[in-house]
């Protein structure tokens, strides 16, 4: 059995199990919750330890066959691509069951969802096949729904439940369309990734075909990653949401859609590819400019931490679009710094939510002296979310910068501008509104988190968040052979489609500038020492 | 002429009379115990049934025992004994002749299995009229309610409308080629492809089956009885007298002019897609929760038929596979609602409420089954949906109207979650306060029924080859 069957495998027991837990023992249901998440965290951290960097091939491989006939099997295996990202997935799921000591009622139904959606996501993660990658998605994706609309919190709960039903609904399903034709139009006749990568790589897909399937899986996965303009759903969405399933959904699940991209979409369809990454690197500045605009205009905390979240995803979008080894390594490791700092965000923001009750930041002030460890935390989290060196996500950012500058120059520096300036105004614009000035008199009777198991979620995200920007070689090392594969498969036959486009002639030498791409990428992650 | 080919059919009837006479000599208070010993036979004869699998034709070819003919029987069995275990809980609602009933259902179920080896208009005429019948006293049986009579008189009135519809039609069919027998009709139905009478004839036909099926636009009916109906008719006209209609389809179409429905893609598609949008629409506003599964069976009508219209193998081994998910799936909806709400005189959602706290397996039974039925993993209506899609994306490449069709079913998807969570929510997290907390008492037979439902709904689900294979080969036999 591989570890990963066991890091997916027990939060989805201990759900089953809590079916059988009558719901008045309330301690019970929260260990077992908070004890099968602890167990997934600890295998993966074990699994990241074990894995060795730059050998080729999926490690820790398990397959089972389920449907011969369709060529669907239970297949999961991690390469650089996805082991960080499960890593970072068991990590948040432990920190967001710690943090769900704030729901007080109908608690079994709570920690059943929270642990079938962890289970989902981690699967979602580890899965080699098209078929259970989409359908372990799924399985994590309605438990969200139902939380939002019964734990939600905020005069809109029901309309945001809705309008969150509705987009990731029809983004997932879209998705879905795009998988299943992709899956016919390649004739392997079977949803095992790996295979039907290397049958794609020997049959390329016709260019019709690839034109009409990528927009589909663009933007079946956009809409789940809150692509702009699709990205509505997500602000109100997690300013309704319960903070443990902002936490899992802002941190994990929603990298699904990016991980999709990277790992099927670019890859297998890389015609279409070339020619949608010049539109989605246009896009992906509404993310950063136009929502770090949206912003800077919120006066509720968990809106601007909604809104701050979907800017990133523009980053992340960038780094995918310039289509080269420095901005896919860059992408990767954003995706999992924002998985942390999301979680952060909204495990805090949930925090003080339930201390004072309101979240709306004229009436909030000067909680860094009533929260002191509360306080230090979310100004960290501020401060890693603006892109100072030390945190993962300054190596993410910085890198992605890097990748697209060579491809896309006006589109990066815009970006900077929205990375640096907006980003850096709205944060620390609410960071003094929160935490300095005169504390208001109703706010005497609030406390800070008090004991270990408490603080513990946030120190542990705070925690991740230094490790990996002051050691990013941690990740870098086993994120860039595997992206290297992926770009070499989708810039390879790229010069005869887009002959004469200067862009394109600069990826095509990508792959050679892998060295050079690889100092900057040290230099860039020493810098913060 | 091969006797032992029907000899299913034969037991069956058997079983009827021998319920009918059993009536004379029970005590009226042990009558309602009719109801188990008919689904022991049932079961008895499914056993038995297991084993041998003789194919071949009998009557003239009117009869045939082939792949599809022997995976429907089965399915029916299933679903008449799972109704009759319905049909006892419901028994005290029924004033007089529950054995009558109990004999009606199996009746129906006889109809049901002729319709399934039908190879024959006269046959599929006939079988047709023997479910349909049956269903008219079915419907009505609660003589006392008005809704039980309503309903009755109107599908007697539509139900006659149709066959008189389809009895024209075999008549136009039967006038321009002089078959009766599909498989001859095969043959030279290639030569009245632009015969316009022959075509009307045809069309006629489909219109009596699309009336069974509830496809767009002859739905009408549906939500209405539905919704007067006993809940065990209710749940055997769901399951029973659709998938019914839907073998006698699949044979009029790929068995007996499959040279000529092959130039009938787009009229499919758009009824297909039509019957989606038009059930789960007016799914949307409902309160009572048997018409609200009522225009959920229009749409499920809809997405079956993606299946038919997608004019393959695969398609066709989609809609066998989609059914048998939605046997267990809708038995085990309407099992719920006939334990909650047998003595209520409306079935408002807002009867549901609190039920997690009165019985936690009839609350876990009916959300799986919304759940199911709104297609979400790991449910059986998942995998089933997932297969409809492949085999009408598959066809994307010779019409385009497919891909059209298959946002259409998405757009279906994505409305039917916001009533299939609703009926969720009023069990669990319902606005108004419960009226009634009372613990709701569960017969062992009735456990034993949600038991068999859940486990098929995950069985199916999670572990699809099985009856994959069991699809995929049935639907050789049917030449297309």
């Amino acid at each position: 059995m591989s570890p990963l069957t066991y890091i997916l495998g027990w939060p989805l027991i201990a759900a089953i199990g809590l079916v059988f837990v009558p719901r008045n023992y309330r301690v019970i249901i929260r260990a077992v919750a908070v004890l099968a998440t602890f167990i997934s965290m600890l295998l993966a951290v074990k699994m990241f330890c074990q894995f060795v960097t730059g050998q080729a091939g999926y490690q820790f491989e398990q397959q089972i066959p389920w449907v011969q006939s369709l060529g669907i099997s239970y297949h999961v295996g991690v390469d650089g691509l996805n082991v960080g990202l499960i890593l970072m997935g068991a990590i948040v799921a432990f920190a967001a069951a710690c943090c769900s000591f704030e729901i007080q009622s109908r608690e079994k139904e709570f920690y059943i969802l929270l642990l079938v959606m962890t289970g989902g996501i981690l699967g979602a993660f580890a899965s080699l096949d098209l078929f259970f990658f989409y359908f372990l998605h799924e399985l994590a994706l309605v438990p969200t729904f139902i939380m939002i609309g019964v734990w939600g919190r905020g005069e809109r709960k029901n309309y945001a439940t809705f309008q969150i039903t509705l987009y990731l609904s029809v983004g997932a399903l879209i998705a879905l369309i795009g998988l299943i034709a992709l899956y016919l139009q390649s004739g392997a006749n079977t949803f095992d990734i790996p295979k039907l990568t290397e049958y794609v790589q020997a049959h390329p897909l016709a260019a019709p075909a690839q034109n009409f399937i990528f927009p589909l899986l663009l933007f079946g996965f956009g809409i789940l990653v809150s692509l702009w303009p699709f990205h509505t759903w997500a602000p109100l969405g997690y300013g309704s949401a319960p903070s443990p399933t902002a936490m899992l959904h802002a941190g994990v699940l929603k990298k699904f859609g990016l991980y999709g991209l990277i790992r099927i979409a670019l890859p297998l369809m890389p015609q279409a590819a070339q020619h949608w990454m010049q539109i989605l690197a246009w896009l992906c500045l509404g993310n950063i400019l136009y929502v770090g605009w949206v912003a800077m205009r919120q006066r509720n905390l968990n809106l601007l931490i909604g809104n701050s979240s979907v800017a990133h995803m523009g980053f992340i979008f960038l780094g995918i679009a310039s289509l080269n080894l420095i901005g896919v390594t860059g992408a990767v490791i954003i995706m999992i710094a924002h998985g942390f700092l999301a979680a952060l965000t909204f495990g805090l923001s949930g925090y003080i939510y339930r201390q004072t009750g309101t979240l709306e930041m004229d009436e909030l002030g000067g909680l860094a002296r009533k929260l002191p460890f509360i306080g230090a935390a979310l100004l960290m989290a501020a401060l890693a979310g603006c892109g100072l060196p030390g945190f993962a996500n300054f190596v993410g950012e910085v890198t992605v910068f890097f990748g697209a500058w060579k491809v896309f120059p006006l589109v990066t520096g815009l970006a900077l501008w929205g990375a640096l300036m907006i980003g850096a105004l709205y944060m620390l614009r609410a960071m003094r509104n929160v935490l300095h000035g005169p504390v208001p008199e109703k706010w005497a009777g609030i406390s800070d988190a008090s004991n270990v198991w408490r603080k513990l979620p946030y120190a542990l995200l705070l925690a991740s968040l230094l490790v990996f920007g002051c050691f990013p070689r941690l990740l870098t090392e086993k994120i860039t052979p595997d992206a290297g594969k992926i770009v070499e498969m989708a810039t390879e036959n790229a010069g005869g489609l887009v002959a004469g486009d200067a862009s394109s002639r600069e990826r095509e030498s990508a792959p050679s500038k892998q060295s050079d791409g690889q100092r900057r990428l040290t230099s860039a992650a020493t810098e913060p020492k | 002429m091969n006797l032992s080919l029907i000899s299913l059919e034969i037991w069956v009837i058997a079983l009827g009379l021998v319920l009918m006479l059993a009536d004379f000599w029970m005590p009226a208070e042990r009558r309602r115990l009719l109801g188990y010993a008919a689904a022991a036979a049932l079961a008895v004869l499914l056993v038995l049934n297991l084993g041998h699998c003789a194919t071949g034709t009998a009557f003239n070819g009117m009869f045939v025992q082939d792949g599809p003919a022997v995976f429907f029987k089965r399915f029916f069995i299933v679903a008449a004994i799972l109704v009759l275990f319905m049909a006892v809980e419901f028994s005290d609602c029924i004033t007089s002749g529950i054995s009558e009933y109990y004999s009606l259902i199996v009746f129906a179920l006889s109809g049901m299995l002729f319709a399934a080896s039908a190879n024959n208009f006269a046959m599929l005429f006939v079988s047709i009229e023997l479910i349909t019948v049956t269903f008219y006293v079915l419907t009505s049986f609660q003589r006392g309610r008005l809704v039980s009579l309503e309903a009755g008189v109107k599908y007697l009135i539509l139900g006659a409308l149709s066959s008189a519809f389809m009895v024209y039609g075999i008549a136009l069919v039967w006038g321009t080629t002089g078959k009766l027998n599909f498989n001859e009709l095969a043959l030279v139905a290639g030569q009245f492809a632009g015969n316009k009478i022959f075509l009307l004839g045809m069309v006629l036909v489909l219109v009596g089956l699309g009336f069974k099926i509830a496809a767009f636009p002859f739905q009408i009916w549906a939500p209405d009885v539905y919704q007067g109906a006993p809940t065990p008719t209710t749940a055997f006209l769901a399951v029973g007298s659709k998938a019914a209609g839907f073998v006698l389809l699949l044979r009029v179409l790929f068995t007996a002019i499959p040279s000529v429905s092959a130039h009938w893609a787009n009229p499919l598609i758009i009824i297909s897609g039509i019957t989606i949008l038009y059930g789960n629409l007016c799914a949307l506003p409902q309160r009572n929760l048997k018409r609200l599964l009522g225009y959920s069976s229009i749409a499920h009508a809809g997405y079956l038929l993606l299946g038919v219209a997608a004019l393959s193998a695969s398609g066709q081994a989609a809609v066998l596979y989609y059914l048998s998910g939605y046997l267990f799936t809708v038995l085990g909806a309407f099992t719920v609602i006939c334990l909650v709400m047998r003595h209520l005189d409306n079935e408002d959602i807002s009867a549901l409420a609190g039920l997690n706290q009165r019985s936690p397996l009839l609350a876990t039974t009916l959300t799986l089954a919304m759940v199911s039925l709104a297609g979400i993993p790991p449910m059986a209506g998942f995998f089933g949906k997932f297969l409809l899609l492949k085999a009408v994306l598959e066809q994307g490449a010779t019409n385009p109207g497919y891909y059209c069709l298959a946002f259409t079913a998405l757009a279906g998807v994505v409305i039917s979650l916001y009533y299939y969570f609703g009926v969720i929510r009023a069990i669990y997290w319902s606005q108004d306060a419960p009226a009634d907390l009372s613990p709701i008492f569960l017969s062992g037979p009735a456990k034993v029924t949600l038991a068999i439902c859940i486990a098929g709904m995950f069985w199916i689900g999670l572990f699809p080859n099985a009856m994959l294979n069991l699809a995929t080969e049935a639907v050789k036999s049917l030449k297309m």
